[in-house]
């Protein structure tokens, strides 16, 4: 490997980042950060050297020389492009792995690996696109977030709820409703049979409901619905506000009225506010279920930003028990293959490197806590054996208008899930294929369950077909 | 249209119709198939927030039928008919419990 610091003085001048900065000889290390990119060079820049210049352009380049290089030592802090690959089936795209010293990196910050590796970067003039594919944190950086405030296991132990997954809905019309007839609609859901209501994204603390009557009325109806029901409730209380304080003053508010959860968007928020709060959620007892709003933005393109899986990574990291992850069959986009690699990669403890469900390196998260994944939107009950299938147990599954979209109102369309669910569950278990009898296993349960069979009547002809954009 | 009675549930499975022997023996052989160690456990009046039930016995390590766990949930249930009875699963390798379903009610109500 070449050294770059010269020894016989200042050379002023623009520098060849190739020279530097692409070193296919270079073995990673334990303790280097690896980056995927998926890069689009402009026309007739060498793919090498447009590697090169990412590598630079996210850890020690700078466009021109500079004498204070002379003060450091490059070689232990720069980023290096050990393989560049052509993505297959494409033109002009490729694939370039970059390793980072470890020591370029702030302990527990996020916020710190992201400024790096997708900052000035991106606007990069030699790059027509460039897509942050995944990253390999070292277990060395692992080991200084806490991660989830409880993770998955202690998540279920707290709600005593085993073997099954979590049923949750989206309180609708999401914007525009009293605090109390919010309320009503979120006790009537609770019980009938689900676990968790929740806060739409949109509602923080507007005029036609303000934060604290929301969350009084709300506990108010948990406290209710579990009570008569015996199983333990909960809602996602929105905590996102404009401002850390605000943010924390109602997380404080939440915790002391003895709600059970609370809720965040991780990126209109931002990843500092998200990690101080989690640490709260930690430190007093609370779950954190958080949302994705702003992530079909960044990752949606599929040569340019941010794959969703390294966004559920860094969301791992920064702290979030429950983070939404797609459905695969309802109306939102999703991949199976691409879907269920990331939700590996919230969820288990080791996840193998796998390019059929694009994963690009081999993670160890070192027993950090798992984020259970959230498959909302679009679906219901006639979906029900495709999700209990897909997700397994440890999942959170939200029909919004799945339940409230029942004719018999919140509490028979929330008992239509769960018995659903329950039926699924048990079949399952009892060696059934829910893929080949999911639909025969729904219609016996109608036979005894009114409630279901009046939702298997509604919904039996709405169908989603989106064509995925998500493929590798 | 129905108006959703008022009912007491006991979590996972409770929401189907009471499980037959036959049933519940199904489910023992699916934890049993997936490594988990069956345990039994009794309450007489419990709380949504009560996470420990009283354990009858010991959980059945080195347990081989369904029929071994069936077998303590009679007897639990001959010795404390005034209590609900469920089926746990343990997990000793991811450390924790993976499995509760309720499998007796005293009174018999609808569910």
């Amino acid at each position: 490997m070449a050294k770059t610091k010269s020894s016989a003085g200042f050379n002023a001048g623009v520098q060849d980042y190739r020279l530097t900065y692409y070193t296919p000889d270079y073995t990673p290390k334990d303790t280097d950060l690896l980056a995927c990119f998926r890069m689009t060079p402009q026309p007739g820049v060498p793919a090498e050297e447009a590697a090169a210049a990412v590598a630079a352009e996210s850890s020690t380049g700078t466009w021109t020389t500079v004498w204070t290089d002379n003060l450091t030592d490059l070689d232990r802090y720069k980023g290096r492009c050990y393989d560049v690959e052509p993505v297959p089936g494409e033109d002009n795209q490729y694939f370039c792995f970059i390793a980072y010293p470890l020591d370029l990196f702030e302990e527990g910050s996020v916020t710190n690996v992201l400024t790096s590796l997708v900052g000035n970067v991106f606007g990069f003039k030699a790059l027509r696109a460039l897509r942050l594919e995944d990253i390999r944190f070292p277990v060395a950086l692992i080991k200084t977030f806490p991660g989830p405030p409880h993770g998955i296991t202690v998540e279920r132990d707290k709600l005593n709820k085993y073997g099954r997954p979590l049923l949750g809905c989206t309180i609708k019309p999401k914007l525009g409703l009293s605090a109390k007839n919010y309320g009503r609609a979120v006790y009537e859901c609770l019980r009938g049979g689900l676990d968790f209501t929740k806060d739409d994204e949109n509602i923080n603390s507007q005029p036609f409901m303000r934060w604290r009557d929301r969350f009084l009325f709300v506990q108010e109806a948990i406290e209710k619905a579990q009570a008569e029901t015996n199983e333990i409730k909960g809602h996602y209380l929105n905590v996102t506000a404009g401002t850390c304080e605000q943010m924390m003053e109602r997380a404080a508010f939440a915790k002391e009225i003895g709600t059970p959860i609370v809720m965040h968007d991780f990126l209109t928020g931002g990843f500092t506010a998200n990690t101080t709060l989690s640490n709260y959620c930690r430190a007093n007892g609370l779950l954190l279920h958080i949302h994705r709003a702003m992530h079909a933005v960044i990752d949606r393109q599929r040569n340019h930003g941010i794959h969703f899986r390294v966004l559920a990574k860094c969301l791992r990291l920064s702290g979030g028990d429950h983070l939404h992850s797609g459905t695969v069959v309802g109306k939102l986009e999703g991949e199976r293959g691409i879907t269920m690699g990331f939700v590996d990669l919230m969820r288990e403890d080791y996840v193998e490197e796998d390019r059929s469900r694009g994963i690009f390196f081999t993670q160890d998260y070192a027993s950090m806590g798992g984020t259970m994944p959230v498959a909302s939107g679009g679906i219901h009950v006639w979906h029900m054996p495709a999700l209990v299938e897909i997700f397994g147990d440890d999942s959170c599954l939200q029909f919004g208008g799945g339940t409230l979209g029942h004719p018999w109102g919140n509490a028979p369309g929330a008992t239509a899930n769960r018995v659903a669910l329950e039926a699924c569950v048990q079949a399952r278990n009892e060696g059934r294929s829910l893929a080949r009898e999911g639909n025969d296993v729904l219609r016996e349960a109608c036979r005894w369950s009114p409630e279901l069979a009046a939702a298997c009547e509604l919904w039996k002809e709405i169908k989603f077909e989106f064509e995925a954009m998500d493929t590798l | 249209m129905k108006t959703l009675p008022k009912e007491r549930r006991y979590e996972t499975l409770s929401y189907l119709p009471p499980l037959t022997d036959q049933q519940i023996s199904r489910q023992i052989e699916y934890m049993l198939e997936q490594g988990y160690i069956p345990g039994v456990e009794f309450e007489k009046d419990p709380t949504p927030e009560l996470h420990h039930w009283t354990l009858w016995k010991l959980p059945l390590f080195n347990c081989r039928s369904a029929q071994e766990v069936l077998a303590e949930v009679r007897e639990c249930r001959s010795e404390y008919s005034d209590s609900y009875i469920r089926v746990v699963g343990f997990d000793n390798i991811k450390q924790c419990q993976t499995v509760s379903f309720i499998v007796y009610k005293p009174g018999g109500s609808r569910y």
